[in-house]
């Protein structure tokens, strides 16, 4: 009787194919994810259980705490035409290189007076910088011209509608949040998102 | 590809050394692993770090009286939610001086054993009483200046759970409703609902 031999199989697999898919991924997935910003004020959102995501362009928030608001739009075209617009209204000066510089900032909370010298400070230092928010109030509604101006930039560099998002800490007094809101329903602005973060059930 | 030269350099001597011969293969299961691990991480972490967002859609304001014509809705399909302070929430439904039947003003807590069950009962009776899908229950969210915004998000996102069609933020405050919020301020409130005496 002839003893059939078992051909000795090789248990192991190459690796090196899927190991180079896998790391082509992974360099793909590191750099188109976006570093997360460090905010100027931060905020504790309430929480809900509405999954709508937020649009991620033609958006401005309003981020609200501590009765400041803070303003933020996406898109740097869209900034510095806003910047432009705020410039001619209250006739604060810009150079070009102080509306690139805000065209790259995040958001910021001071009077148009004061805005340049924020954008002078380093990014690492402007979030250190106490900001006292955008002034709101009947006299001098600068928050309500950052809006108009904001979505008259975004109609005529983008030709599209600016959606506004409230940002809001979870203990603000309701109020301040009526404030903001009045403000945008004075601009015939009635429909916008609150920012939320997810509530497990 | 993946090969390791580990073949020792020591053949300096006359006989010819025969070196051994390795597995020039490294075993890339730890690495490929460790890639598909990073790769979930980023993934993830790309798409859930976009905030959520809850749309909200108010009426149109007009300061012109003559646009802002009151409008008349039958009380048996309304209810009123006062938000006060210290997460204090009070519902009534119909009139606030004549409720209609088990709709006199009671504290609620907030969450799913407080107003939810509340709404979700009530939105079922309307539609009884009305036998109508296009005329389901008002409600009226009415939060005082002490409310917190918390609170406005949380009573918005019982709506959008319980559905109910129709539902407005109302900021004028009657001195009855008032004297609701403000009467038993002092009392802590608790977790668990209080029925008003």
């Amino acid at each position: 009787m002839a003893k059939i031999k078992m051909t000795k199989k090789s248990t192991s697999t190459d690796m090196t194919a899927m190991c180079d898919v896998a790391f082509l991924l992974l360099t793909f997935f590191i750099l188109t994810a976006t570093a997360k910003v460090p905010e100027a004020l931060p905020v504790d959102t309430p929480q809900s259980t509405v999954s709508t995501k937020l649009p991620d362009k033609d958006l401005a928030t309003l981020t609200i705490g501590k009765e400041k608001v803070f303003f933020d739009l996406k898109g740097k075209k869209v900034r510095i035409r806003t910047l432009e617009l705020m410039s001619e209204k209250y006739g604060v000066e810009f150079s070009d290189e102080d509306k690139d510089k805000f065209g790259k900032m995040e958001g910021f909370g001071v009077p148009i007076q004061s805005l340049k010298q924020i954008i002078d400070l380093n990014p690492a230092d402007r979030n250190k910088a106490v900001q006292p928010g955008i002034p709101k109030d009947s006299l001098d509604n600068q928050l309500a011209d950052w809006i108009r101006n904001a979505r008259v930039a975004t109609a005529e560099e983008r030709d599209a509608d600016l959606q506004i998002a409230i940002k809001g800490d979870a203990n603000e007094q309701y109020p301040t949040i009526r404030k903001v809101m009045d403000i945008l329903q004075d601009q015939k602005i009635n429909t916008f998102s609150l920012v939320t973060g997810l509530r497990k059930q | 590809m993946a090969e390791l030269n580990t073949g020792d350099g020591g053949g300096g001597k006359g006989g010819k050394v025969r070196s051994k011969k390795q597995n020039s293969k490294v075993d890339l299961t730890a690495m490929v692993d460790l890639a598909f691990l990073l790769i979930t991480f980023f993934m993830l972490t790309t798409t859930l770090s976009k905030p959520q967002s809850m749309s909200l859609g108010l009426p149109d304001k007009d300061d012109n009286p003559e646009l802002n014509k009151e409008q008349k809705v039958d009380e048996n399909r309304t209810m009123t939610i006062l938000l006060g302070e210290n997460n204090k929430l009070i519902r009534y439904v119909g009139f606030v001086t004549k409720p209609i039947e088990g709709g006199a003003p009671k504290d609620f807590a907030y969450g799913k054993d407080g107003i939810r069950k509340e709404l979700l009962d009530r939105k079922e009776k309307v539609f009884q009483y009305t036998g109508n899908k296009d005329k389901g229950m008002i409600v009226i969210i009415k939060p005082s200046k002490k409310s917190k915004y918390r609170n406005l998000v949380d009573i918005l996102d019982e709506m959008a759970i319980v559905g109910v069609p129709t539902y407005a933020i109302v900021n004028d405050f009657t001195p009855e409703e008032t004297k609701l919020l403000g009467g038993d301020a002092n009392t802590v409130p608790t977790a668990t609902t209080v029925p008003n005496p």
